[in-house]
């Protein structure tokens, strides 16, 4: 079986050959690293889906590189919108900025009565493991550096819907620029996510909790609703028009 | 010069911080990878603390429960702190906002924590997340500490202490991105650099990580590490991946039967006794499987959704309609960095040490389930307060460049080496060694050979080296350091082990089946002082 790999220093994909039968990409990168080509570079930590390491794109998808099966043919490459530090291996500093930014985590906590179906409220958002994936799928990215990104705002959604956070607002203030409008709701990031997450529905909830707290869409103000104005009360038909 | 530097960035490296910067100290992390990447994550079933949520408990339960799994080798006072301080340390995380699994009782607080049992525990105990416990702590400490503005330093890979006259003024580190060897200059250093199982490379549950530097790093640099031998197996790891599998399992209700579909063992009893239950009918032929079937699809992903998703990645095994592959596999190690009772390295003032990579004689010969994530959280507070303490009294001065210029060489003839042999398959070789003879039962002749072999390993190593020449991103170069490490800690796990001619907890030996009243003490490892035990 053959897989081919980007490799940052030559910018090219290379074709590495692998026995055959299924197993875990992670295990085929290490055994290229161990038996063929010692400077293949790439990050890897627990094997069982859970540290977030390994996170790669397979054919244009990201993955966790433990948690996908080799196919011949398979091409792999780093995370996008991550500066390559070597081959597959990434910086994900970005992500501490962004949740900085977000100030995902409790403000002001106070004793709450929690149930089993508040604890529902964010078991998904909480499985996070910061892989980057959401983020290397978001295409806000290409246009806006600067966007929160999906995992960032899906951890935001997840402390402000947290009982024990007496108040939301400051959360809800600091996700505002570059944040919930921002994002376009086109789902790639819910599609790739490895554990599951939705931060497409997650950022659709804090823009309803946007505007509970008085703010509204910013680009809704500047839209154009089919100008030139019809007149006739705004409603974009005037019988007599053309006629 | 900052106050207090912490080396690694898992849950006792995080709680340690939050606590030194509370303190008042300046405060920086070092990690050889992001802090979220740490073993922590990986942590499932829970963590104790006696809230008697569910059922009846109290902290002298935890505490002679503690003790007895122990067997004999724990320091009570130690034990004695870390349960009185779990109901506590379990409110603190709640004032963080960690996301527990809850019970309806209509009450507030922490008395709403649901709770499960585990392995040598008399009660339900163990709070819990699902089975995401270790790995929801986890990310809310860090949530925490980017409120805290804690600093971190990224890709620094620990290379050695810097001590003058037995006193530690800070640490080098290769900066992974640009291939550096650097220092760092503190007051006070805590190590959190998590245990030594992936010396079982193969063979074990953990992160690829976890290859003990900060214990190579104390030995090194003149101190103690203790009680080397007792590495836990865990009972249940998938069979052919070594992935974990929750003792919550069984926790939950799982059965553990071979082939024949028979039981053989109580499944509740402590990790040694299940894991020795379970080697025996691999001995005998048996293949051994987790049963959760009868729990039902629903209950399983209520409570067990990580092992239903990595049994069917890993095993092609639904747990809800098929039986689960298991093997026991080095899981937890006991023995590290010899610490007193304020966590202070033995032989190293101003160093300190928390969690997996340090002895804090809580665990003794065997650890309970549900015990590490309480220690990383009660005893990083304790250090971070204590390298805080620390700092306030220790010399301004900083060391010079003498550690890092010896290191700076040593890192150059790395590259100037030749590689004659590679070194990844010993790597391999390594884990599977120590699995077969310095496994769960030993035997003196196997311990032996383990030794030679270790011993010839070497002298193997002179003709290894790295391959990769790039100074930056070299992850060629740390893992060739981290075997390094694994080589240097491998004879002290076999001679500690050969000293102790006697069963106890998790080191069990043919022909010295029972626990022998005179080797009921530590097995102590100092270089450059005369080897002892006490």
């Amino acid at each position: 079986m053959q897989i081919k790999i980007l490799r940052s220093e030559t910018d090219t994909h290379q074709l590495y050959t692998l026995p055959a039968g299924e197993i875990p990409l992670l295990n085929a990168l290490s055994y290229i690293k161990e038996t063929q080509d010692a400077t293949l570079t790439f990050s890897a930590g627990c094997r069982a889906s859970v540290c977030g390491t390994c996170a790669v794109r397979v054919n244009g998808r990201e993955e966790l590189a433990c948690a996908y099966k080799v196919k011949p043919g398979d091409i792999i490459e780093p995370l996008q919108y991550h500066p390559v530090l070597r081959d597959l291996k990434v910086d994900k500093h970005r992500a501490k900025e962004t949740l900085l930014k977000s100030t995902a985590w409790l403000h002001t906590p106070q004793e709450a009565s929690l149930t089993h179906s508040d604890e529902k409220l964010s078991e998904r958002q909480t499985d996070c493991i910061l892989c980057d994936s959401c983020y290397s799928a978001c295409p806000v990215y290409a246009v806006n550096p600067d966007f929160l990104g999906p995992f960032a705002l899906t951890r935001a959604y997840r402390y402000s819907t947290d009982k024990r956070e007496s108040s939301t607002k400051n959360i809800i203030d600091n996700i505002q620029s570059n944040g919930v409008w921002d994002c376009t709701l086109c789902g790639e990031c819910t599609a790739v996510c490895p554990k599951g997450i939705d931060p497409k529905m997650d950022i659709t909830m804090l823009r309803g909790l946007s505007v509970q707290e008085g703010y509204q869409d910013p680009s809704f103000a500047t839209q154009s609703f089919g100008t030139p104005d019809f007149g006739g009360g705004g409603f974009g038909f005037d019988p007599n028009a053309g006629f | 010069m900052i106050d207090v530097l912490i080396i690694g960035s898992g849950g006792a490296g995080l709680t340690a911080a939050l606590a030194a910067k509370d303190a008042g100290a300046s405060v920086a992390v070092a990690g050889k990878a992001y802090p979220t990447n740490s073993q922590t994550s990986m942590a499932q079933g829970g963590m104790n603390a006696a809230l008697g949520n569910v059922g009846e408990d109290d902290i002298g339960s935890h505490i002679a429960d503690t003790i007895k799994s122990a067997k004999g080798l724990c320091d009570e006072v130690m034990v004695k702190h870390m349960c009185e301080n779990a109901p506590g340390t379990i409110a603190w995380l709640e004032s963080l906002g960690v996301p527990f699994s809850r019970l309806d009782n209509g009450k507030s607080g922490t008395q709403t924590v649901a709770q499960r049992q585990m392995g040598g525990a008399s009660a339900k105990r163990a709070c819990y997340a699902q089975d995401y416990t270790g790995l929801k702590i986890l990310h809310t400490l860090y949530d925490t500490c980017l409120k805290e503005e804690i600093d971190f330093l990224d890709e620094h890979y620990l290379l050695n202490l810097i001590t003058e006259e037995g006193t530690v003024k800070g640490a080098t580190f290769l900066e992974i991105r640009t291939g550096e060897v650097k220092q760092i200059s503190a007051r006070s250093v805590i190590i959190a650099t998590g245990g030594y199982g992936a010396l079982y490379h193969g063979s074990t549950t953990n992160a690829y990580g976890s290859t003990g530097d900060g214990v190579a790093a104390v030995l090194r640099a003149g101190g103690a590490v203790s009680d080397m031998e007792f590495i836990q197996f865990h009972p249940t790891a998938l069979k052919h991946s070594s992935i974990l599998v929750s003792e919550s399992a069984r926790g939950e209700g799982g059965y553990l039967v071979n082939e024949k579909g028979e039981r053989f063992v109580d499944e509740l009893k402590p990790r040694d006794e299940v894991a020795r239950a379970i080697f025996g009918q691999i001995q005998e032929g048996q293949r051994v499987f987790l049963d959760v079937r009868h729990l039902g699809e629903e209950k399983l992903m209520e409570l067990l959704p990580q092992e239903v998703e990595l049994c069917k990645l890993h095993e092609h095994v639904d747990p809800a309609k098929e039986l689960i592959p298991i093997q026991p596999v080095a899981h937890y190690t006991m023995g590290g960095i010899d610490v007193d009772q304020g966590l202070g390295v033995h032989g190293i003032k101003g160093c300190f040490a928390v969690g997996e990579c340090s002895n804090a004689k809580v665990h003794g010969a065997n650890r309970l389930g549900g015990n590490s994530l309480l220690e990383i959280t009660v005893f990083g507070k304790l250090a971070g307060e204590n390298a805080t303490k620390h700092a306030a009294d220790a010399s301004s001065k900083p060391a010079d460049d003498a550690q890092q210029q010896k290191d700076t060489e040593a890192v150059e003839a790395l590259f100037a080496q030749k590689e004659i042999v590679n070194f990844y398959p010993y790597r391999e070789k390594l884990g599977n060694l120590l699995y077969e003879k310095v496994g769960i039962v030993r035997d003196n002749a196997q311990l032996q050979d383990a030794l030679k072999e270790v011993t010839a390993m070497q002298e193997m190593q002179k003709a290894m080296g790295i391959v990769d020449q790039s100074r930056a991103n070299n992850q060629n170069l740390i893992e060739f350091l981290e075997f390094q490490n694994a080589l240097l800690l491998a004879p002290t796990i076999i001679t500690s082990a050969i000293d102790r001619d006697e069963s106890r907890g998790a080191h069990y030996k043919v022909g010295f089946e029972q626990e022998d009243e005179t080797h009921k003490k530590h097995t102590l490892i100092q270089w450059k002082k005369e080897a002892t035990c006490r």
